[in-house]
């Protein structure tokens, strides 16, 4: 199962028709205690690049943007109570929401992780 | 994903503590026209952990951001009295008192602590607005007042259940000042002023140290394994809690002292007297009362509100949210709006919108978290 990064800090999982997404190692670390993460609706219509969730730290309120274009399919409940976890997981079971892909075509342009590593140590 | 918080473009100042603070691992930002350290890494790191490390132990915050000012010559405090609403010349030597600088308005140029340090009168005011407040005082204070700016000391503020102990080993009798008493102490040979006051609602000292020697104590204070550095993030949060305003947040020019609350900055007898900038507009706001007035909220829930959100009662908007954030030691969001003064009352149930949702809010008092001065045994 292929995985993608982008430069906003968010992964996306790819399995035939269905995307996980999440932020990063990299992100939840800069973010710092998050304390909220509020998630989109199942049902909700995401869309590449705009914002589909907000995560809370204790110091500001960040969006977090769709990877990719979709219906949002299930939400991540656990992160009601325990927001936690994506600090703790934030790669695995601190996933934000899943969404029908739309158009394959817009992972082109996403990088994989070897270049998302790259990316870091750029920045 | 992307910061709400957009760094302003201009060049910063680095402070004394700059490397150690990068040596210790901290992550610095913008802050007051310098780089300052917002969180640590490490185990003990992250804004929560250091908040409610100062809740139970000791945090080492570097403040050397703020402005340490000092005037003197012949009538000093009389002189300093016609600009701020409380007693200076009445203020016994080593004692503090908050005050405030303002406007003829009456609008609120900075909040600040002054302490009668015996051959001077000592002032620390906030990094922001520093040089704003130097331009002040030097426009209306008269040309035989000396006005020093202390640019080469570095400001270290040490506050928790445990900074006491802490510090008076280090330097004997620091312990023994009361809250808002302030001396000059040697501590092997390198000279400090110690006051007994900060902004975190817990005991603790703010200590003036010289900046060639502000690692040597940084580094003293941190060999206890009590005191752990902390920073911004933390020092924000534990304000909040403890119900203490910001400068440029919940306190500004628009804003006057009887609306914000700090009516206790009035002394009683100068309210009477005046004599002092800004005394019209006050008197105005103490007879007729405010239109709306600074509060504590309680909001539901886990999403915090922030700055710049609206209150609501109802359809009515009845305010702005000032200061906002997730309370560490209550363990859900907090907030000061001012609102208007018929929906201030203890217990009134508003409502902040975020991100189009309203989230129930109740007014609170202040402190949120109870404050833990030390006054004497």
């Amino acid at each position: 199962m292929p995985r993608y990064f982008t430069d906003e800090h968010e992964w996306i999982d790819v399995e035939g028709d269905s995307a996980t997404i999440g932020i990063t190692e990299y992100a939840q670390d800069q973010l710092g205690d998050i304390v909220f993460v509020e998630l989109p609706t199942v049902g909700d219509e995401v869309e590449k690049g705009k914002e589909a969730a907000v995560v809370e730290s204790v110091k500001a309120a960040s969006d977090v943007y769709a990877p990719i274009s979709g219906e949002v399919t299930e939400i991540n409940a656990a992160l009601e109570d325990e927001p936690g976890l994506v600090n703790s997981s934030p790669e695995d079971d601190g996933w934000f929401f899943r969404a029908n892909v739309a158009d394959k075509g817009e992972l082109e342009g996403l990088m994989d992780e070897d270049a998302y590593k790259e990316f870091l140590a750029n920045l | 994903m992307s910061d709400d918080d957009t760094p302003e473009e201009q060049p910063l100042g680095t402070l004394p503590l700059d490397a150690w603070h990068r040596g210790h691992g901290a992550r610095m930002v913008p802050f007051a026209g310098y780089e300052m350290p917002i969180q640590y890494a490490g185990e003990h790191g992250g804004i929560v952990a250091e908040h409610e490390w100062t809740r139970q132990s000791a945090s080492l915050f570097d403040v050397s951001h703020m402005g340490q000012l000092s005037i003197s010559g012949e009538n000093a405090a009389a002189e300093l009295e016609k600009l701020v609403p409380g007693a200076v010349t009445s203020l016994g030597e080593g004692r503090m008192r908050y005050s405030l600088l303002l406007t003829e308005a009456g609008g609120i140029i900075d909040d600040l602590m002054i302490t009668n340090a015996g051959a001077h009168i000592a002032l620390v005011v906030n990094g922001a607005v520093k040089w704003d407040d130097i331009a002040h005082l030097r426009e209306h204070l008269p040309d035989e007042i000396t006005l020093t700016h202390y640019e080469d000391q570095a400001l270290l503020a040490l506050q928790g259940p445990k900074a006491a102990e802490v510090l008076d080993a280090l330097v004997p009798g620091a312990g023994e000042l009361t809250f808002m008493r302030a001396r000059s102490f040697d501590w092997d040979g390198t000279p400090l002023w110690i006051a007994r006051a900060g902004y975190t609602g817990e005991d603790g000292f703010e200590i003036s140290v010289h900046a060639d020697h502000a690692e040597k104590l940084a580094d003293a204070l941190t060999a206890d394994d009590r005191v752990k550095p902390a920073g911004l993030g933390a020092r924000d949060s534990l304000r909040l809690e403890a119900g203490l305003p910001l400068y440029g947040h919940d306190l500004t020019t628009e804003i006057d002292p009887v609306s914000a609350g700090l009516g206790f900055a009035l002394s009683k007898k100068r309210r009477e007297t005046g004599g002092w900038m800004g005394h019209q507009a006050c008197a105005v706001k103490l007879g007729d009362g405010c239109a709306s007035t600074r509060v504590g909220l309680l909001v539901e829930g886990r999403m915090p509100a922030r700055e710049g959100a609206p209150v609501y009662a109802g359809d009515e908007l009845v305010g702005k949210v000032t200061s906002g954030g997730f309370s560490p030691t209550l363990q859900r969001p907090i907030a000061m709006a001012y609102v208007g003064a018929e929906y201030a009352a203890e217990g009134a149930a508003l409502e902040i919108e975020v991100r189009n949702k309203r989230l129930p809010a109740k007014v609170s008092p202040m402190p949120f978290v109870p404050h833990r001065y030390y006054r004497g045994s």
